[in-house]
């Protein structure tokens, strides 16, 4: 892969930042008091997102190099079952649960959740505060770091504790994932940053692991909030595409030349129970929906088997998809750069060997399914 | 009606080059576009002044030009265009963006109030979607982040009604103007500039305001010095140490070739083959 020409290089440990005159870039003294590692657990009409587990497995290790406590932050409606979600949380490596049950936070709004996670952070001051990156946590994170006037960074592919200044070392893809940056925040605490869902791997529930419950209070009403959540309309889950969890995606590319041609991946998704991806300029040409969109700007996956057919293998589209299993890539370009981080290749139309795999596939599953049976 | 949207002006290409010393991003001789997100904020708010009169202000900060991004939205039928440009805004991350956007909509607003701010609900380049809600943060505005629809305006008893994608389903929020919305792609089609309208946009003399002008009171709350967050590296992805092994399409036929990856991607995963069996084909 022919990574971009860049002054520093990935494997020099992160040096002092580059700093102008007059930045501060020392922590000042009344913030070294700061301990620990939060999460935000996001949960919806019962069930907590996956991606509040996922963080809370990488928390666990961050907070074992510091040498300090995990928290998670659980808010939510009077009669919501925010105990059960914290007993959940010890097992994935939490050591402390905030809980706020209040009837301003039943169903997420951004005013109440913000001055409900705010006030906990003031109060208890944990010194790195990780959210999904979702529609609730990125809403959520943009208004807390400005409430508090601190550093957040977004969409991270991977968190650090940087050895020299024990500060949050933040790894993200910039320009739509052509490069990647690490950012600190050093000064100023604490240190916020959001993971999108499937970025981290899923941590192993460890039965009967157990921590303490810390209720608090939120002092807000009604009547001070001029957001009103009128109702909320779920998804029907039939028609639901959901590419980060799914086992298996079929993806393609500008190289399967036209929207009709998208009919062999989708046979071949539909083979093997799996889902349809497809690269961002398949969506913004409007072959398939903005659902299916795997790469930085669309979805993050990490299926078991990943097959991506005439896809070149930009970073952009690569940082959405390389955690995945097993990767096979079809292109007619030996030179593809999708080559490069692939585990399978074929050299071919797409057009020809994408029918040829589905009826492989077929043929396959179906002599086992027999013999199962 | 008065409706401000922020824009930003962000390259097209792939060709990023990054300073050595600062680790910032340069951006000169890379081909600039409107982030294709707030185009969609754009033509929502086209479509309230459309339904409600009223005047439509872009506000950009940037280099100076990012008045060609301004000049764009101007030929789609916005009103007036500001850009905010300063040496002193460069290196602004998201926290120091919010806060001279803000400091740039407050004077806006000092000509006339703001009832509705726009933003895109992220950049192509930075990704990050945080300048919005720290806007309407700063403001103290209430925020709708990924808008899918805007059901009901009532401008007489300034209130708005909206969907917002959520995780899993869609919510219906109610909020009191003023506010800050943040609109979900693919929710409505930009119009079409008209030859007149551009003619008129190349014409138009675009704001430009330093950070006197646009309010700035405090410049440690800008660029650089008024980010919290800082680059400590900038890296291209770390190549894989192995490369795919290629299956022969010439010395064997396609059926062949096939078999041999299934066996090939059984073996690598040994539990996936049992997965699928539990799939019914959807």
């Amino acid at each position: 892969m022919n990574a971009p020409a860049t002054p520093a290089t990935s494997a020099a440990p992160a040096k002092k930042p580059a700093g102008r005159a007059g930045r501060n870039l020392e922590l000042p003294e009344h913030l070294k008091a700061y301990k620990g590692v939060w999460v935000f657990i996001e949960h919806e009409r019962g069930h907590v997102h996956s991606v509040s587990w996922e963080l809370l497995g990488e928390a666990r290790k961050l907070a074992d190099v510091l040498g300090s406590a995990v928290g998670v932050v659980v808010l939510g409606g009077p009669d919501e079952p925010l105990e059960k979600f914290a007993a959940e949380a010890f097992t994935y490596g939490a050591d402390k649960a905030y809980i706020v049950h209040a009837d301003v936070l039943q169903g997420y709004r951004n005013e109440p959740f913000t001055k409900g996670l705010t006030d906990l952070v003031n109060k208890y001051q944990p010194e790195i505060l990780l959210l999904g990156a979702t529609s609730m946590g990125r809403d959520l994170a943009g208004s807390v770091a400005t409430t508090l006037l601190t550093g957040l960074t977004a969409d991270c592919t991977e968190l650090n504790i940087d050895p020299t200044s024990r500060a949050l070392a933040a790894t993200r893809p910039t320009f739509g994932g052509s490069l990647l940056c690490t950012i600190m925040t050093l000064a100023y605490r604490p240190q916020m940053a959001t993971v999108r869902p499937r970025v981290l791997a899923m941590p192993q529930a460890q039965t009967g692991r157990g921590g303490e419950i810390v209720q608090e209070t939120l002092e807000m009403v009604e009547s001070s909030i001029a957001t009103k959540l009128l109702d909320f309309i779920a998804d029907a889950n039939s028609n639901k595409i959901n590419l980060p969890y799914a086992d298996v995606i079929v993806s393609g590319g500008k190289g399967m030349k036209n929207p009709e041609n998208f009919k062999h991946i989708f046979e071949l998704a539909r083979v093997l129970g799996g889902e349809v991806g497809a690269t961002r300029p398949c969506v913004q040409a409007g072959w398939v929906e903005a659902d299916r969109q795997v790469g930085q700007t669309g979805k993050t996956v990490r299926p078991k088997l990943y097959i991506a057919a005439g896809i070149s293998g930009a970073i952009q589209h690569r940082v959405g998809m390389e955690s995945s299993d097993v990767i096979v890539a079809i292109n007619t370009d030996p030179n593809a750069p999708i080559f490069d981080f692939a585990h399978y290749g074929i050299v071919g139309n797409a057009m020809q060997v994408l029918p040829a795999l589905t009826q492989a596939f077929a043929y396959h599953l179906s002599l086992r399914a027999k013999r199962v049976a | 009606m008065h409706i401000v949207v922020c824009i930003k002006q962000v390259p097209d290409s792939a060709q990023i080059r990054v300073h050595p010393v600062t680790n910032t991003i340069m951006r000169q001789g890379v081909p600039a576009i409107v982030n294709p997100y707030d185009l969609f904020s754009l033509e929502e708010a086209l479509r309230l002044k459309d339904k409600f009169g009223g005047k439509v202000t872009m506000l950009c900060m940037g280099p100076p030009q990012a008045e060609d991004a301004l000049r764009k939205c101007i030929s789609f039928g916005a009103d007036d265009a500001v850009l905010v440009t300063d040496r002193a805004f460069a290196g602004a991350d998201t926290l120091a963006t919010s806060y001279a956007l803000a400091a740039g909509i407050a004077q806006i607003a000092r000509e006339q109030a703001v009832d509705i701010v726009f933003t895109g609900k992220q950049t192509i380049d930075g990704d990050t979607a945080q300048v919005g809600p720290g806007i309407a943060k700063r403001m103290g505005l209430q925020l709708l982040t990924y808008v899918s629809r805007i059901v009901e305006t009532d401008f007489e008893n300034r209130s708005i009604t909206v969907e917002r994608r959520a995780e899993g389903g869609v919510q219906v929020l109610k909020t009191t103007l003023p506010c800050l919305i943040t609109m979900l792609e693919n929710t409505n089609e930009l119009r079409f500039a008209t030859l007149p309208a551009m003619i008129h946009a190349a014409g138009y003399p675009v704001r430009k305001w330093n950070k006197e002008q646009a309010g700035i009171e405090d410049v440690g709350k800008i660029g650089l010095k008024g980010s919290p967050t800082v680059v400590s590296k900038v890296f291209g992805p770390t190549p894989r140490s192995e490369k795919a092994e290629m299956l022969d399409l010439e010395i064997s036929n396609l059926r062949d070739v096939s078999l041999n990856l299934l066996q090939k991607i059984f073996t690598r995963h040994p539990t996936l083959e049992a997965d699928l069996l539990m799939k019914e084909p959807s």
